[in-house]
């Protein structure tokens, strides 16, 4: 195991609020090595034998546990996927600090797909955080292709807060999710892309269980000559509740594409689709220049506000 | 002391030229509570508008505490001391009410403190202070928050369109109880408040009278109060009761 260096530091800080090895369950992935690991008396985190990745396994009923599993990156020309598998116990109760920094300086495009799976078993709870994060100089891109699947039993409650803010150059994000009687899904998008920066963004929820329910809302602000798309189609087979959203400011010359897609097989299923997509009011500007802000310190504390 | 000089405003409607302001000189020295009355469309908001910065003057001076200002951008106007409370609040998703009051406050100000903003004008301040400020708050509340900004903002010149517009008539007695305290907090300020609310009025020390876009009369309360009751430029509080009844919901 290598330290890790200021800038591995740096990202580790971005993606998983991290100064140093986190409490609990860890693995850090540096520059495709694993920086540390530690499992817990409840949490297991074994390396995958047949491909790379892991296997995170939560004892039934586990309660108030985290595991952090960061990735980062600094070396250029670096491309990887990674499979991590978790097994969430029945009853159990954790959160899940995922996320990715890349840091290229170089001219070679550095690319890290993440395939995330997660079982969720009965009345189990997590929270999942992903955050994704890109800097350095070099010409190289930073690539980050994640795929999420979800597969939640029996009243099984999943929260997903995924945060893509600075200098990701691409990205196709794709989320499918099961789900099972009673249980619920609740996912949080906050995403900003700049310069020629593109995002894709896919969801594709089943809710099949009586009772299951699913929230989708997405924020995000598509500036300069970035583009991003939004699609996200809830499919609902049973009594069911589910609500997508898609909110986006564009600025300059950001282009959005939002797609809804609502499936109703179920006489009882209720689907709501919303989406908007509009530059910043001008009278939101007018009200915080009345309060002293420049344009620029309005704009910011307008996006800033959007995207918590 | 804001003065206004010969202003005049005029915009294009459909093709042709609308003077919404007509050559309008006036004075208000500090230390004075002023209500705007007149009928609809005489021009009362645009002239809130035209001294805030939102409008530009097409001719004329509007002179703060002796600077010209007639050019200065909103927010040079609104460092300057000329605070301004909307008609209509302007909704922020994400941005909480504490948010907001910190940015007018000008500092990161406690929650002890923006709570008593709140309570200023009548909202139980932990109920409210991480709510965003959008559309799960009714108008009444938007409105009261709108008036605690420009409490917060504490300045010299403190100008407050329609105040009692969109709020039921509970909240409009707890309102002229708020511009009350200000009016005897308000040494070495003004405050203006475009109205058309007999109980403002009768708050007010001088009472400006604007009529298609000109100044029709200007002067103390009692001289020209009387003229005006019941005319559409003093309506009463019941009448508003009649009026706004189902307004806040």
């Amino acid at each position: 195991m290598k330290p890790l260096d200021e800038i591995q530091k740096r990202l580790l800080y971005e993606v998983a609020d991290l100064h140093s090895v986190p409490e609990g369950a860890y693995n850090i992935r540096s520059n495709s090595e694993s920086a540390g690991r530690r499992s817990t008396e409840n949490i297991e985190i074994i390396s995958k034998t047949d491909v790379s990745g892991l296997e995170i396994h939560i004892k039934p009923g586990t309660k108030n546990e985290s595991v952090h599993i960061p990735v980062v990156m600094t070396e250029s020309g670096l491309k990887e996927t990674v499979y991590n598998d978790f097994y969430i116990g029945e009853g159990a109760d954790v959160v899940i600090i995922a996320g990715c920094g890349i840091d290229n300086c170089g001219n070679q495009d550095s690319q890290h797909d993440g395939i995330h799976r997660f079982f969720v078993e009965k009345n189990a709870k997590i929270k999942y955080v992903e955050k994704h994060y890109g800097s350095g100089e070099g010409k190289g891109k930073r690539i980050l292709n994640p795929v999420t699947e979800v597969y939640q039993k029996e009243n099984s409650a999943v929260t997903m807060e995924m945060v893509q803010i600075k200098g990701v150059d691409d990205t196709e994000r794709t989320t499918k999710a099961v789900l099972e009687e009673g249980a619920k899904l609740v996912v949080r998008e906050r995403l900003m892309t700049h310069g020629e920066q593109r995002a894709i963004s896919v969801y594709n929820v089943e809710l099949n269980g009586k009772g299951s329910s699913a929230d989708v809302v997405s924020r995000s602000v598509a500036r300069d000559d970035s583009y991003q798309k939004f699609d996200a189609k809830i499919t609902g087979n049973a009594e069911c509740s589910g609500h997508t959203e898609c909110d986006s400011i564009i600025m300059d010359n950001g282009r959005i594409l939002a797609v809804p897609g609502l499936e109703a097989n179920c006489v009882d299923a209720s689907l709501v689709h919303e989406a908007a997509i509009g530059k910043i009011a001008g009278e939101q500007l007018i009200k915080l220049m009345t309060l002293g802000l420049t344009e620029q310190e309005a704009e910011e504390q307008i996006i800033n506000g959007f995207l918590r | 002391m804001l003065q206004l000089e010969n202003v005049s405003f005029t915009v294009e409607v459909e093709g042709k030229e609308k003077q919404i302001i007509k050559n309008v000189s006036l004075s208000i020295p500090d230390d004075r509570l002023f209500v705007v009355t007149g009928p609809n469309g005489g021009g009362k908001s645009s002239l809130a508008k035209l001294i805030a910065g939102i409008y530009v003057p097409t001719s004329g001076k509007i002179i703060f505490n002796g600077v010209d200002i007639t050019d200065m951008s909103i927010t040079d106007r609104a460092r300057l001391g000329i605070g301004f409370a909307f008609q209509q609040p302007v909704k922020f998703k994400g941005m909480t009410v504490l948010d907001l009051l910190r940015i007018a406050a000008g500092k990161r100000i406690s929650i002890t403190d923006a709570c008593e903003y709140l309570s200023s004008v009548g909202l139980c301040a932990r109920d409210y202070i991480s709510r965003e400020v959008n559309s799960s708050l009714s108008g009444g509340e938007l409105k009261r928050i709108e008036i605690a900004t420009v409490i917060a903002r504490n300045t010299p010149l403190s100008l407050f369109d329609e105040p009692e517009a969109g709020i039921d008539l509970w909240s409009f007695k707890n309102l002229i109880d708020v511009f009350e305290r200000m009016r005897e907090n308000i040494k070495g300020g003004s405050i203006m408040i475009i109205s058309h609310q007999e109980r403002i009025l009768s708050i007010a020390d001088e009472i400006i009278v604007l009529k298609n876009g000109e100044l029709d009369r200007q002067g103390a309360r009692d001289e020209i109060l009387p003229s005006l009751i019941g005319t559409s430029s003093a309506i009463s509080d019941c009448k508003m009761g009649a009026v706004k009844k189902g307004a806040e919901e």
